[in-house]
């Protein structure tokens, strides 16, 4: 294995080609109708599903004095960030990899890292306005108050969309091939969900499980975003596993990623 | 003044020294050809002068910068089409353009170049959708935009049909005759003879010759190439002992005599048909190709 020479540069300022990388990567974006969808849309068109099922609109026994479809604002959110960062990220920064993207581009003044860092405020931009949509649409269609607890649901949205990047990079770092990536992704997609609470809110799974969802990253995340969104302050214990996986996940990309 | 220099360079793979103790020196201006056969080392040589690769041990110098040390200022200067790579394959060709010329302090105008590649129709056109031939050119756009002082083409006509080798090969000329020098990686000889100025041939990782096209020919102990059908068959032990002769065939089917050898050897075919009252039919006499020159330098079998 050859590692290339891309050494750390000390001189470097944010710059035209920056913004011309960070320009290109978006118009390719924006040519790839199905990432589109499924960080846009389909989240938030779960959630408008859910949301015409009359039970979810009832305050239950599950959770005192929540609808189901409070509840799943959060999920919603975390649904597209996970499509953003776990889905969508890792087949495209794999591919230009596989392709001699990277490599082409460390023959320029430009660093690869800067495609990957396009790449990342990209796919986390994308999931923060899916999440906009989110809570706008819970807000008008199904009367989901906004967010309480606003500087503490911000905190712990920024907390979740960089541990669920570094999952993505880590995910990157792992994978030879965009194939990889995409079955990868696919098998990281449904624990993922099942911490986020997709099919069970965390708050109604028994007690042990509950406890070790709340342990992962978008377990954490979830009842983060529920804490804050129901007008408390998210648990320091949440926002400090957010915290931590984002350091894990991101120590063990940057050790593991090839550029070629 | 050189403006590559490449000294004692030593890379090694898994055990195995992939360029086992190359020197060369590329002088400014001129078309410098790196020849080998597959998997020589040819293009591990220019990764280190491109900086895509760290040397084990040894020199190399791209205007008297260290291309991994002084990474980015040896990018402003030297532009490089690599012997595998793609881009995105959503990506137009006048973004790729625009995206490239934003990366340079200095890049050139992309229009002009756009159209001197033949690029002009095709400014709107995906690079995924682009044919093999259109994809090498952008390469070589791709390559000068940063208005570069020296080029590094690896392996730019393979794949391509005759014509648009021909087309390259003359795209090749212009960038010369423009200032730029060019650093050209190939397996063709054609290719070779026909473009570089000087030709460092490298064999199994080692410099097996450093020369112009001619000096690599004339040094081949057959430089000289005769070939003519007899009116009747001549004893091949008479031929073998022609002076200089390095090799003699005779096609079985149409009796066909070629010899390899020099210009004695030429001399004394023609007497020795003469004092046999024999005569050549479609007698021909060439120069040898650097095709030979290349299989007696590098020993191969092929």
């Amino acid at each position: 294995m050859s590692a290339l020479a891309t050494p750390t540069r000390s001189r470097r300022t944010p710059s035209r080609a920056d913004a011309a990388v960070f320009k290109a990567e978006l118009a390719l974006f924006r040519r790839e109708p199905g990432s589109l969808f499924w960080i846009m849309v389909f989240p938030t068109g779960l959630f408008v599903v859910l949301g015409t099922i009359p039970v979810f609109r009832e305050v239950g026994e599950a959770i005192p004095g929540m609808r189901l479809i409070d509840v799943y604002v959060p999920i919603a959110i975390l649904t597209s960030l996970l499509m953003a960062s776990v889905q969508a990220m890792p087949p495209v920064i794999t591919g230009y990899r596989e392709q001699g993207i990277l490599r082409r581009m460390s023959t320029t003044p430009v660093r690869p890292a800067t495609v990957l860092g396009a790449q990342m405020a990209l796919h986390g931009i994308a999931a923060l306005v899916s999440a906009a949509l989110t809570i706008t649409v819970g807000a008008l269609a199904f009367d989901v108050p906004l967010p309480k607890q606003g500087f503490g649901y911000v905190l712990a949205l920024a907390l979740s969309v960089c541990a669920a990047l570094s999952l993505g990079a880590l995910l990157s770092a792992l994978s030879r091939t965009s194939k990889a990536a995409n079955a990868v992704g696919a098998v990281a997609f449904f624990p993922m969900m099942f911490s986020a609470g997709l099919w069970m809110p965390v708050q109604t799974m028994p007690d042990m499980l509950g406890r070790i969802m709340e342990v992962l990253p978008f377990g954490a995340a979830s009842q983060a975003l529920s804490a804050a969104g129901a007008g408390d302050w998210p648990s320091l214990a949440h926002l400090g596993a957010l915290a931590l996986w984002t350091v894990l996940l991101t120590g063990a990309a940057a050790r593991w990623f090839r550029w070629e | 003044m050189a403006i590559i220099e490449v000294r004692d360079l030593r890379k090694v793979y898994g055990g195995r020294a992939v360029v086992d103790g190359v020197s060369f020196a590329v002088e400014e201006g001129e078309i410098f050809g790196v020849l080998g056969p597959n998997g020589a080392g040819k293009t591990t040589a220019v990764e280190c002068v491109e900086g895509l690769r760290v040397p084990d041990s040894g020199l190399v110098r791209v205007a008297g910068l260290d291309p991994v040390a002084d990474h980015r200022e040896v990018t402003q200067l030297l532009g490089a089409q690599l012997q595998e790579s793609e881009l995105q394959a959503k990506l137009t060709v006048r973004e790729a353009l625009e995206l490239y010329s934003a990366f340079y302090e200095k890049p050139v105008d992309w229009r002009p170049l756009a159209e001197r590649l033949g690029l002009g129709e095709k400014l709107d056109s995906r690079f995924g959708k682009l044919s093999g031939g259109q994809k090498q050119r952008l390469f070589i756009a791709l390559a000068l935009i940063g208005g570069p002082r020296v080029v590094v083409l690896d392996e730019l006509t393979t794949g391509l049909d005759p014509r648009a080798r021909r087309d390259t090969w003359q795209l090749i000329e212009e960038v010369r005759a423009s200032g730029v020098t060019v650093l050209l990686v190939t397996h063709f000889m054609e290719e070779a003879q026909r473009l570089c100025d000087r030709i460092a041939v490298i064999d199994r990782g080692r410099l097996a010759a450093l020369d112009t096209p001619a000096g690599l020919i004339g040094r081949s102990a057959s430089s000289t190439v005769i070939s003519f059908t007899p009116s009747r068959p001549l004893d091949p032990r008479e031929l073998a002992e022609l002076p200089a002769a390095t090799s003699v065939t005779t096609d079985e089917r149409d009796g066909r005599v070629t010899v390899n050898g020099t210009d004695d050897t030429v001399n004394a075919v023609i007497s020795l048909l003469a004092r046999q009252h024999v005569t050549a039919h479609q007698l021909r006499v060439v120069d040898a190709t650097l095709d030979d020159a290349f299989l007696h330098l590098t020993g191969a079998t092929t």
